[in-house]
Protein backbone atom coordinates (compact mmCIF):
# COMPACT_ATOMS: atom_id res chain seq x y z
CA UNK A 1 0.00 0.00 0.00
CA UNK A 2 2.51 2.29 1.10
CA UNK A 3 4.87 1.64 -2.45
CA UNK A 4 2.25 2.60 -4.33
CA UNK A 5 2.47 6.21 -3.00
CA UNK A 6 6.17 6.44 -4.18
CA UNK A 7 6.03 8.07 -7.31
CA UNK A 8 9.18 5.84 -8.70
CA UNK A 9 7.19 3.12 -7.94
CA UNK A 10 3.91 4.09 -9.75
CA UNK A 11 6.14 5.55 -12.84
CA UNK A 12 7.63 2.21 -12.87
CA UNK A 13 4.86 0.36 -13.08
CA UNK A 14 3.14 2.34 -15.65
CA UNK A 15 6.50 2.11 -17.95
CA UNK A 16 5.96 -1.71 -16.92
CA UNK A 17 3.30 -1.99 -18.61
CA UNK A 18 3.73 -0.09 -21.65
CA UNK A 19 7.25 -1.40 -22.21
CA UNK A 20 6.04 -5.21 -21.52
CA UNK A 21 3.03 -4.87 -24.07
CA UNK A 22 5.11 -4.58 -27.29
CA UNK A 23 6.26 -7.79 -25.98
CA UNK A 24 3.96 -9.34 -28.73
CA UNK A 25 5.14 -7.70 -31.39
CA UNK A 26 8.60 -8.68 -30.47
CA UNK A 27 7.57 -12.65 -30.35
CA UNK A 28 5.56 -12.17 -33.26
CA UNK A 29 7.83 -11.20 -35.58
CA UNK A 30 10.56 -13.61 -33.76
CA UNK A 31 8.75 -16.64 -34.64
CA UNK A 32 7.98 -15.39 -38.38
CA UNK A 33 11.54 -13.87 -38.63
CA UNK A 34 12.68 -18.72 -38.73
CA UNK A 35 13.54 -19.04 -35.18
CA UNK A 36 11.04 -21.41 -32.96
CA UNK A 37 9.46 -20.54 -30.06
CA UNK A 38 11.51 -21.13 -27.68
CA UNK A 39 14.82 -19.64 -28.94
CA UNK A 40 12.62 -16.27 -29.29
CA UNK A 41 12.09 -16.91 -25.57
CA UNK A 42 15.28 -17.14 -25.25
CA UNK A 43 16.09 -13.51 -26.56
CA UNK A 44 13.51 -11.75 -23.97
CA UNK A 45 14.97 -14.21 -20.88
CA UNK A 46 18.53 -13.69 -21.29
CA UNK A 47 19.58 -11.01 -24.06
CA UNK A 48 16.51 -8.79 -22.47
CA UNK A 49 17.40 -5.50 -24.64
CA UNK A 50 14.89 -4.76 -26.69
CA UNK A 51 16.68 -3.22 -29.47
CA UNK A 52 19.23 -5.85 -29.63
CA UNK A 53 16.26 -8.56 -29.51
CA UNK A 54 14.65 -6.66 -32.55
CA UNK A 55 18.14 -6.59 -34.27
CA UNK A 56 19.17 -9.73 -33.89
CA UNK A 57 15.48 -11.45 -35.20
CA UNK A 58 16.02 -8.13 -37.94
CA UNK A 59 19.23 -9.83 -39.40
CA UNK A 60 17.77 -13.35 -39.17
CA UNK A 61 14.76 -12.24 -41.30
CA UNK A 62 16.96 -10.05 -43.98
CA UNK A 63 18.79 -13.86 -44.56
CA UNK A 64 22.05 -12.60 -42.25
CA UNK A 65 24.22 -15.36 -40.97
CA UNK A 66 23.94 -15.99 -37.13
CA UNK A 67 27.56 -14.18 -36.61
CA UNK A 68 25.77 -10.91 -38.30
CA UNK A 69 22.91 -11.46 -35.97
CA UNK A 70 25.13 -11.82 -32.81
CA UNK A 71 27.40 -9.09 -34.01
CA UNK A 72 24.17 -6.34 -34.75
CA UNK A 73 23.03 -7.08 -31.25
CA UNK A 74 25.86 -7.04 -29.41
CA UNK A 75 27.07 -3.79 -30.90
CA UNK A 76 23.36 -2.47 -29.96
CA UNK A 77 23.62 -3.20 -26.41
CA UNK A 78 26.76 -1.12 -25.33
CA UNK A 79 24.69 1.45 -23.98
CA UNK A 80 23.34 -0.57 -21.70
CA UNK A 81 27.72 -1.06 -20.50
CA UNK A 82 27.06 2.98 -20.38
CA UNK A 83 23.90 2.85 -18.12
CA UNK A 84 25.12 -0.15 -16.18
CA UNK A 85 28.34 2.78 -15.00
CA UNK A 86 25.97 5.31 -14.39
CA UNK A 87 23.37 2.98 -12.06
CA UNK A 88 26.59 1.75 -10.14
CA UNK A 89 27.67 5.24 -9.19
CA UNK A 90 24.04 5.77 -8.44
CA UNK A 91 22.51 2.98 -6.13
CA UNK A 92 25.29 0.92 -5.36
CA UNK A 93 24.37 -2.27 -5.11
CA UNK A 94 26.08 -5.04 -3.34
CA UNK A 95 26.67 -8.76 -3.69
CA UNK A 96 23.86 -10.42 -5.99
CA UNK A 97 21.98 -7.74 -6.26
CA UNK A 98 24.91 -6.30 -8.45
CA UNK A 99 24.66 -9.04 -10.90
CA UNK A 100 20.54 -9.23 -10.68
CA UNK A 101 20.81 -5.45 -11.78
CA UNK A 102 23.33 -5.51 -14.31
CA UNK A 103 20.44 -8.24 -16.32
CA UNK A 104 17.60 -5.94 -15.83
CA UNK A 105 19.71 -2.34 -16.94
CA UNK A 106 17.88 -1.38 -20.00
CA UNK A 107 16.83 2.15 -21.43
CA UNK A 108 13.68 2.14 -19.38
CA UNK A 109 15.17 1.24 -15.72
CA UNK A 110 17.49 3.69 -16.19
CA UNK A 111 15.61 6.29 -17.11
CA UNK A 112 12.98 5.79 -14.01
CA UNK A 113 15.94 5.78 -11.93
CA UNK A 114 17.79 8.72 -13.33
CA UNK A 115 14.53 11.02 -13.34
CA UNK A 116 14.20 10.53 -9.34
CA UNK A 117 16.04 12.93 -7.70
CA UNK A 118 15.86 10.63 -4.03
CA UNK A 119 18.49 7.78 -3.32
CA UNK A 120 15.16 5.52 -2.37
CA UNK A 121 13.33 6.51 -5.28
CA UNK A 122 15.87 6.11 -7.52
CA UNK A 123 16.79 2.48 -6.21
CA UNK A 124 13.26 1.75 -6.06
CA UNK A 125 12.46 3.39 -9.87
CA UNK A 126 15.13 1.16 -11.12
CA UNK A 127 13.93 -1.96 -9.71
CA UNK A 128 10.47 -1.83 -10.32
CA UNK A 129 10.66 -0.87 -13.77
CA UNK A 130 13.43 -3.25 -14.56
CA UNK A 131 11.64 -6.60 -12.55
CA UNK A 132 8.44 -4.83 -13.83
CA UNK A 133 9.66 -4.90 -17.38
CA UNK A 134 11.37 -8.46 -17.39
CA UNK A 135 8.60 -10.11 -16.27
CA UNK A 136 5.59 -8.48 -18.76
CA UNK A 137 8.22 -8.43 -21.27
CA UNK A 138 8.56 -12.05 -21.08
CA UNK A 139 4.41 -13.23 -20.81
CA UNK A 140 3.99 -10.74 -23.66
CA UNK A 141 6.84 -12.44 -25.77
CA UNK A 142 5.26 -15.79 -25.36
CA UNK A 143 1.82 -14.34 -26.20
CA UNK A 144 3.22 -12.92 -29.29
CA UNK A 145 5.04 -15.81 -30.54
CA UNK A 146 2.43 -18.21 -30.03
CA UNK A 147 -0.25 -16.14 -31.81
CA UNK A 148 2.78 -15.40 -34.65
CA UNK A 149 3.01 -19.34 -35.18
CA UNK A 150 -0.64 -19.89 -35.37
CA UNK A 151 -0.50 -16.69 -38.31
CA UNK A 152 0.40 -18.32 -41.16
CA UNK A 153 1.82 -16.94 -44.41
CA UNK A 154 3.45 -14.06 -42.22
CA UNK A 155 3.63 -11.47 -45.29
CA UNK A 156 -0.24 -11.69 -45.99
CA UNK A 157 -0.52 -10.18 -42.40
CA UNK A 158 2.23 -7.58 -42.97
CA UNK A 159 4.32 -8.82 -40.68
CA UNK A 160 7.48 -7.67 -42.66
CA UNK A 161 6.09 -4.14 -42.55
CA UNK A 162 5.62 -4.47 -39.12
CA UNK A 163 9.17 -4.85 -38.28
CA UNK A 164 10.23 -1.84 -40.46
CA UNK A 165 7.77 0.02 -38.23
CA UNK A 166 9.19 -1.56 -35.08
CA UNK A 167 12.63 -0.39 -36.08
CA UNK A 168 11.80 2.97 -36.76
CA UNK A 169 9.10 3.47 -33.77
CA UNK A 170 13.39 2.30 -32.10
CA UNK A 171 14.72 4.84 -33.20
CA UNK A 172 12.39 7.80 -33.49
CA UNK A 173 12.69 8.86 -29.92
CA UNK A 174 16.55 9.07 -30.50
CA UNK A 175 16.39 12.09 -33.37
CA UNK A 176 16.21 14.82 -31.23
CA UNK A 177 17.99 17.53 -32.93
CA UNK A 178 20.06 17.86 -36.20
CA UNK A 179 23.26 15.79 -35.52
CA UNK A 180 21.16 12.54 -34.59
CA UNK A 181 19.12 12.66 -38.07
CA UNK A 182 22.21 13.45 -40.03
CA UNK A 183 24.03 10.26 -38.52
CA UNK A 184 20.78 8.24 -39.25
CA UNK A 185 20.92 9.39 -43.17
CA UNK A 186 24.08 8.72 -43.46
CA UNK A 187 24.14 5.60 -41.92
CA UNK A 188 21.04 4.55 -43.94
CA UNK A 189 22.92 5.39 -47.41
CA UNK A 190 26.15 3.71 -46.36
CA UNK A 191 24.26 0.70 -46.12
CA UNK A 192 21.96 0.81 -48.78
CA UNK A 193 25.01 1.23 -50.50
CA UNK A 194 26.39 -1.89 -49.21
CA UNK A 195 23.47 -4.01 -49.66
CA UNK A 196 24.59 -5.36 -53.05
CA UNK A 197 27.97 -5.81 -52.41
CA UNK A 198 28.28 -7.98 -49.18
CA UNK A 199 26.31 -10.69 -47.69
CA UNK A 200 23.23 -10.15 -45.63
CA UNK A 201 23.68 -8.85 -41.86
CA UNK A 202 26.91 -7.35 -43.23
CA UNK A 203 25.58 -3.90 -43.89
CA UNK A 204 24.36 -3.44 -40.72
CA UNK A 205 27.67 -3.64 -38.99
CA UNK A 206 29.36 -1.68 -41.79
CA UNK A 207 26.46 1.31 -40.45
CA UNK A 208 27.31 0.28 -37.13
CA UNK A 209 31.57 0.86 -37.98
CA UNK A 210 30.51 4.66 -39.79
CA UNK A 211 27.96 5.43 -36.68
CA UNK A 212 31.28 4.70 -34.33
CA UNK A 213 33.94 6.42 -36.21
CA UNK A 214 31.45 10.19 -36.19
CA UNK A 215 31.06 9.40 -32.39
CA UNK A 216 34.96 9.26 -31.93
CA UNK A 217 35.68 12.15 -33.63
CA UNK A 218 32.57 14.35 -33.49
CA UNK A 219 32.03 16.39 -30.30
CA UNK A 220 28.25 16.30 -30.19
CA UNK A 221 25.89 16.01 -26.40
CA UNK A 222 27.85 12.65 -24.85
CA UNK A 223 24.13 11.18 -24.15
CA UNK A 224 22.87 11.94 -27.58
CA UNK A 225 21.08 7.76 -28.67
CA UNK A 226 20.90 7.18 -25.50
CA UNK A 227 17.19 7.82 -24.71
CA UNK A 228 14.73 5.03 -23.65
CA UNK A 229 11.79 4.19 -26.12
CA UNK A 230 9.92 4.96 -24.09
CA UNK A 231 10.47 7.87 -21.73
CA UNK A 232 8.71 7.16 -18.09
CA UNK A 233 8.42 11.02 -17.72
CA UNK A 234 6.82 11.76 -21.18
CA UNK A 235 3.45 13.44 -19.40
CA UNK A 236 5.86 15.70 -17.59
CA UNK A 237 7.42 17.74 -19.56
CA UNK A 238 6.26 19.29 -23.43
CA UNK A 239 7.37 17.47 -26.40
CA UNK A 240 9.20 19.51 -28.97
CA UNK A 241 9.97 22.42 -26.70
CA UNK A 242 13.28 21.18 -26.27
CA UNK A 243 14.74 19.31 -28.76
CA UNK A 244 18.48 19.20 -27.72
CA UNK A 245 18.27 18.43 -23.84
CA UNK A 246 16.95 15.27 -22.60
CA UNK A 247 17.00 15.83 -19.24
CA UNK A 248 16.44 12.68 -17.81
CA UNK A 249 19.94 11.36 -18.81
CA UNK A 250 23.68 11.93 -17.93
CA UNK A 251 22.69 14.04 -14.87
CA UNK A 252 21.34 11.99 -12.56
CA UNK A 253 22.15 14.51 -9.89
CA UNK A 254 19.92 17.04 -11.53
CA UNK A 255 16.72 18.19 -9.94
CA UNK A 256 13.92 16.72 -12.08
CA UNK A 257 11.27 19.29 -11.71
CA UNK A 258 8.15 16.88 -11.16
CA UNK A 259 9.13 13.62 -9.16
CA UNK A 260 8.03 13.62 -6.16
CA UNK A 261 5.78 16.48 -6.56
CA UNK A 262 2.63 14.12 -7.51
CA UNK A 263 2.91 12.37 -4.13
CA UNK A 264 -0.13 12.92 -2.94
CA UNK B 1 24.85 -21.29 -31.19
CA UNK B 2 24.89 -17.66 -32.08
CA UNK B 3 21.74 -16.83 -30.36
CA UNK B 4 23.27 -17.72 -26.67
CA UNK B 5 26.36 -16.04 -27.29
CA UNK B 6 24.74 -13.00 -28.36
CA UNK B 7 22.92 -13.83 -25.11
CA UNK B 8 26.22 -13.79 -23.06
CA UNK B 9 27.32 -11.11 -24.73
CA UNK B 10 24.53 -9.10 -23.86
CA UNK B 11 24.66 -9.55 -20.32
CA UNK B 12 28.85 -9.15 -20.34
CA UNK B 13 28.17 -5.58 -21.34
CA UNK B 14 25.30 -4.52 -18.97
CA UNK B 15 27.74 -6.88 -16.13
CA UNK B 16 31.15 -4.82 -17.22
CA UNK B 17 29.09 -1.63 -16.61
CA UNK B 18 28.87 -2.31 -12.81
CA UNK B 19 32.51 -3.62 -12.73
CA UNK B 20 34.64 -0.83 -13.67
CA UNK B 21 35.86 1.98 -11.98
CA UNK B 22 34.05 5.09 -12.05
CA UNK B 23 36.47 7.02 -13.51
CA UNK B 24 36.09 5.43 -16.70
CA UNK B 25 32.49 7.48 -16.53
CA UNK B 26 34.06 10.84 -16.96
CA UNK B 27 35.37 9.73 -20.41
CA UNK B 28 32.39 11.30 -22.42
CA UNK B 29 33.86 9.31 -26.04
CA UNK B 30 32.65 5.86 -24.99
CA UNK B 31 29.08 7.37 -24.39
CA UNK B 32 29.45 9.47 -27.46
CA UNK B 33 30.24 5.96 -29.45
CA UNK B 34 27.49 4.03 -27.45
CA UNK B 35 25.17 6.60 -28.33
CA UNK B 36 25.81 6.97 -32.20
CA UNK B 37 25.79 3.42 -33.01
CA UNK B 38 22.72 2.86 -31.46
CA UNK B 39 21.45 5.58 -33.96
CA UNK B 40 23.03 4.04 -37.08
CA UNK B 41 22.17 0.63 -35.85
CA UNK B 42 18.58 1.31 -35.69
CA UNK B 43 18.25 3.45 -38.87
CA UNK B 44 20.42 0.78 -40.93
CA UNK B 45 18.13 -1.86 -39.10
CA UNK B 46 15.19 0.10 -40.45
CA UNK B 47 16.30 0.87 -43.99
CA UNK B 48 17.46 -3.11 -44.28
CA UNK B 49 14.04 -4.37 -43.42
CA UNK B 50 12.41 -2.11 -45.90
CA UNK B 51 14.58 -2.28 -49.08
CA UNK B 52 16.62 -5.00 -48.78
CA UNK B 53 15.53 -8.38 -50.34
CA UNK B 54 18.50 -10.65 -49.73
CA UNK B 55 21.22 -8.77 -51.84
CA UNK B 56 19.54 -7.02 -54.04
CA UNK B 57 17.16 -3.51 -53.38
CA UNK B 58 13.63 -4.18 -53.96
CA UNK B 59 10.85 -1.31 -53.77
CA UNK B 60 8.00 -3.22 -52.53
CA UNK B 61 4.56 -2.63 -50.16
CA UNK B 62 7.14 -2.60 -47.00
CA UNK B 63 7.60 1.34 -48.14
CA UNK B 64 4.49 1.73 -47.54
CA UNK B 65 5.07 0.38 -44.14
CA UNK B 66 7.79 2.57 -43.52
CA UNK B 67 5.81 6.01 -44.90
CA UNK B 68 2.83 4.65 -42.15
CA UNK B 69 4.88 4.07 -39.35
CA UNK B 70 6.21 7.53 -40.22
CA UNK B 71 3.14 9.41 -39.94
CA UNK B 72 2.01 7.56 -37.15
CA UNK B 73 5.19 8.28 -34.97
CA UNK B 74 4.76 12.07 -36.07
CA UNK B 75 0.99 11.81 -34.99
CA UNK B 76 2.76 10.69 -31.67
CA UNK B 77 1.24 7.18 -32.01
CA UNK B 78 1.97 4.74 -29.42
CA UNK B 79 4.74 1.90 -30.49
CA UNK B 80 2.04 -0.79 -30.32
CA UNK B 81 0.15 1.43 -32.34
CA UNK B 82 3.10 2.35 -34.92
CA UNK B 83 3.75 -1.41 -35.60
CA UNK B 84 -0.07 -2.05 -36.52
CA UNK B 85 0.38 0.94 -38.78
CA UNK B 86 3.19 -0.95 -40.38
CA UNK B 87 1.45 -4.18 -40.55
CA UNK B 88 -1.50 -2.56 -41.92
CA UNK B 89 -0.29 -0.82 -44.94
CA UNK B 90 2.00 -3.41 -46.15
CA UNK B 91 -1.06 -6.25 -46.25
CA UNK B 92 -3.46 -3.40 -47.42
CA UNK B 93 -0.85 -2.62 -50.14
CA UNK B 94 -0.64 -6.49 -50.93
CA UNK B 95 -4.32 -6.72 -51.55
CA UNK B 96 -4.22 -3.69 -53.82
CA UNK B 97 -2.10 -5.87 -55.64
CA UNK B 98 1.20 -4.48 -54.65
CA UNK B 99 3.66 -7.25 -53.88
Amino acid sequence: MKLLQSPAVRVGLSISIATGLYGVSFGALGVTSGLDFWQTMALSLLLFSGGSQFAFIGVVAGGGSGVAAMGAATLLGMRNGIYGMQLNALLQPRGWRKFAAAHVTIDESTATSTGQTDPDEQRRGFWTAGVGIFVLWNVFTAVGALAGSALGDPKQWGLDGAAVAAFLGLLWPRLKGREPVAIAVVCALATVLAVPFVPGGVPILIAAVVAAVIGWFSHGRSDEGLEPDMDPYAEHHHPGSDPHRHPHRSHPHRSHPHSGGDAK
Amino acid sequence: MWLLLACLLGYAWKLLGYLVPASLLRNPRMSRIAGTMTIGLLASLTIVNAVASGQTLAFDARMGALAAAGIALWLRAPFLVVVLAGAGAAAGLRLLGWS
